[in-house]
């Protein structure tokens, strides 16, 4: 094929040999970009023992794959990583560069962008080529969505979260050229990553939960957070959080939905005690059905819903979880009796 | 001494840009008068400046790029316990996008003189971008952790922090000078006391402009900004919206019966 345009470029990120969802899908997001602009797609892939990884990365839509296997490279370093990407960047010019809104693409992104002297939008929620060929990013903000541009440097950088793109489909039969890197040896690091440590197992995962209740500031105070997370705990679902929630310290941050927390997919949506801030609502669009309980008619969540509750959440949820505690015992006495 | 520079940014008060939403007509936002506050992270990043002065010798700078009312926030951090502020105002300065703030403030920090620490909130609340403390970082060619959630080791040039990550966090080890950005897990931010706000009255807050700061005018502002907003637009609304009617109880067993119906219950 020829080249009509800059490549577009994916850092992808994996953890133990296994490859993040979000690059896969940020993969195929750049295929479909590198499509429409005539161009390849590039992954950087740094880490170690990355053989397997690598293949995904083609199967997903990849053209080439830089391939930096090291021990150097684990734990994640971000002096380390962020030298050898910008090198790559600047020996292949790319037209656009994404990054998945990890914790470790959110602290690299900026480092990239500041070195390369571009611009960097932050969480969008979508990406387009306009007719000038530039890329449009969206990113929501004040109750609808603003589009950022970055028309003069390149690349054009953006970050995303993980479920923003679906997965793309594995072509097992595609085929990429895989170019493995040099890591450089004795590279001194004035921030070194001594450990990475996982703290806790989450309960239902947000990411993968078919049903997910969401608590807002609404909850009024931990006695409320405490009937929120029952229903959630009766209902098998994930349980979710909106920023005021969190600063209130009912719940941490990694509960958090939205677009600086996370994107979820649920088959059912049930938003209680929050108002409806976009900010939030991004993050739950996809789901199929949503509902929201919440005291104030003119809430805006109201209009953003398939049901919607006009009553305050801390009479209407107990009624609520009473009421599926009775189904629940009735269901079972009924078994007992057959 | 530890020099200490703490970036702040004065943002619209968050309780009432909730209310804020784009005109469907003019497709740009209604333009009211919304008080500033500190950026309630950067709250955090000067919370950390002061456990570090009580524990040591420290000289705490606040930057603050921002409208002249933005002056407010930094004499705020001067009653909590800074020991210098600097505004960073000048109309060049209007609508920088992170690039151009981060720069603008590198700038600021060099001219301050020899610095230490810098820290910063994690993010503001108003932009969502996270991205101002590690582009600081890279231009004063300082190493960054982002994140911070703790600060386990703080002797000497050579420190050990927490930071958030996946399911956890990392440890880490930084030579000093560097940039540090912290989560509100880090501490609790004290409040302004009486005596703080009168001490504060007599401090003098630094201004600088463009022109003092020697920075090239198409490096700051809008023109030294990669990015920009080129549209504004409302979410168009697909669902259909059914609010349920009735008593209490109606609506419980209404609630129960599409659970039901979608298979949940």
């Amino acid at each position: 094929m020829e080249e009509k345009s800059a490549p577009v470029f994916v850092v992808a990120e994996q953890g133990e040999g296994e490859i993040r969802s979000v690059s896969l899908q940020l993969v195929g997001k750049a295929r479909q970009l590198a499509d429409d602009l005539g161009s390849k797609v590039g992954v950087v892939l740094l880490g170690q023992n990355l053989t397997k990884v690598a293949q995904e990365l083609v199967e997903a839509g990849a053209d080439l794959v830089f391939k930096g296997d090291s021990d150097l490279l684990v734990p994640y370093q971000a002096e380390l990583y962020s030298e050898m990407i910008v090198n790559i960047m600047v020996e292949h010019c790319p037209d656009i560069l994404l990054i998945g809104s990890t914790f470790m693409g959110r602290e690299l992104a900026p480092l990239i962008a500041a070195k390369l002297e571009t611009g960097l939008a932050a969480h969008c929620i979508d990406l387009v080529i306009n007719n000038e060929g530039i890329l449009e990013q969206k990113i929501p903000a004040y109750g609808g969505k603003i589009t950022i541009v970055c028309p003069e440097k390149r690349p054009q950088m953006a970050t995303v979260a993980n479920g923003v793109f679906p997965n793309p489909v594995l072509d097992i039969a595609r085929s990429g050229e895989i170019i493995p890197i040099d890591v450089p040896k004795e590279f001194p690091l004035r921030v070194q990553t001594l450990e990475i440590v996982k703290e806790k197992s989450e309960g239902i995962s947000l990411e993968t939960a078919s049903v997910i209740v969401a608590g807002g500031a609404g909850a009024g105070d931990h006695d409320g957070w405490h009937q929120i997370a029952e229903l959630a705990d009766l209902l098998n679902a994930g349980f979710g959080s909106t920023r005021p929630a969190v600063d209130a310290g009912w719940t941490e941050l990694e509960t958090m939905i939205g677009q600086s927390g996370k994107m979820v997919n649920p088959e059912i949506y049930i938003g209680v005690g929050l108002s409806g801030e976009l900010q939030h609502m991004v993050g739950v669009v996809a789901a199929k059905i949503m509902i929201a309980i919440n005291n104030d008619a003119k809430a805006p969540v109201f209009e953003q819903v398939d049901y919607g509750v006009v009553e305050d959440c801390r009479v209407f949820v107990p009624a609520l979880v009473n009421k599926l505690k009775n189904n629940k015992a009735e269901a079972r006495r009924a078994a007992h009796v057959n | 001494m530890l020099n200490i520079v703490v970036c702040v940014k004065a943002v619209p008060d968050s309780s009432m840009t909730a209310k804020l939403k784009i005109d469907p007509i003019t497709k740009s936002l209604p333009r009211l008068d919304i008080p500033l506050v500190i950026n309630p992270l950067d709250s955090h990043a000067l919370e950390a400046a002061l456990q570090l002065k009580k524990k040591y010798s420290a000289h705490i700078t606040i930057l603050c790029m921002g409208p002249p009312p933005a002056g407010n926030i930094v004499r705020e951090c001067l009653a909590l316990g800074a020991d210098k502020g600097i505004l960073l105002t000048d109309p060049a300065f209007a609508g920088a996008d992170a690039f151009a703030t981060a720069y603008t403030l590198a700038k600021a920090i060099e001219k301050n003189g020899p610095v230490d620490v810098v820290f910063c909130g994690m993010a503001s609340s108003d932009g969502a971008t996270e991205w101002v403390g590690p582009e600081i970082a890279t231009f004063l060619n300082m190493p960054v952790v982002t994140m911070v959630r703790e600060i386990v080791e703080d002797q000497g040039d050579e420190w050990i922090v927490k930071a958030d990550y996946d399911h956890g966090h990392r440890k880490v080890k930084l030579k000093l000078p560097a940039v540090i950005t912290v989560t509100r897990n880090l501490n609790q931010p004290r409040t302004l006391s009486f005596s703080g706000i009168l001490k504060a009255r007599s401090k003098e807050i630094t201004v600088w402009d463009r022109e003092k700061l020697d920075i090239l005018a198409e490096r700051v502002g809008l023109k030294g900004s990669p990015t920009y907003v080129t549209e504004m637009a409302n979410l168009e609304n697909r669902r259909k919206v059914e609010i349920l009617e009735g008593s209490l109880q109606e609506k419980v067993e209404r609630l129960v019966q599409i659970l039901s119906d979608a298979g949940v219950v």
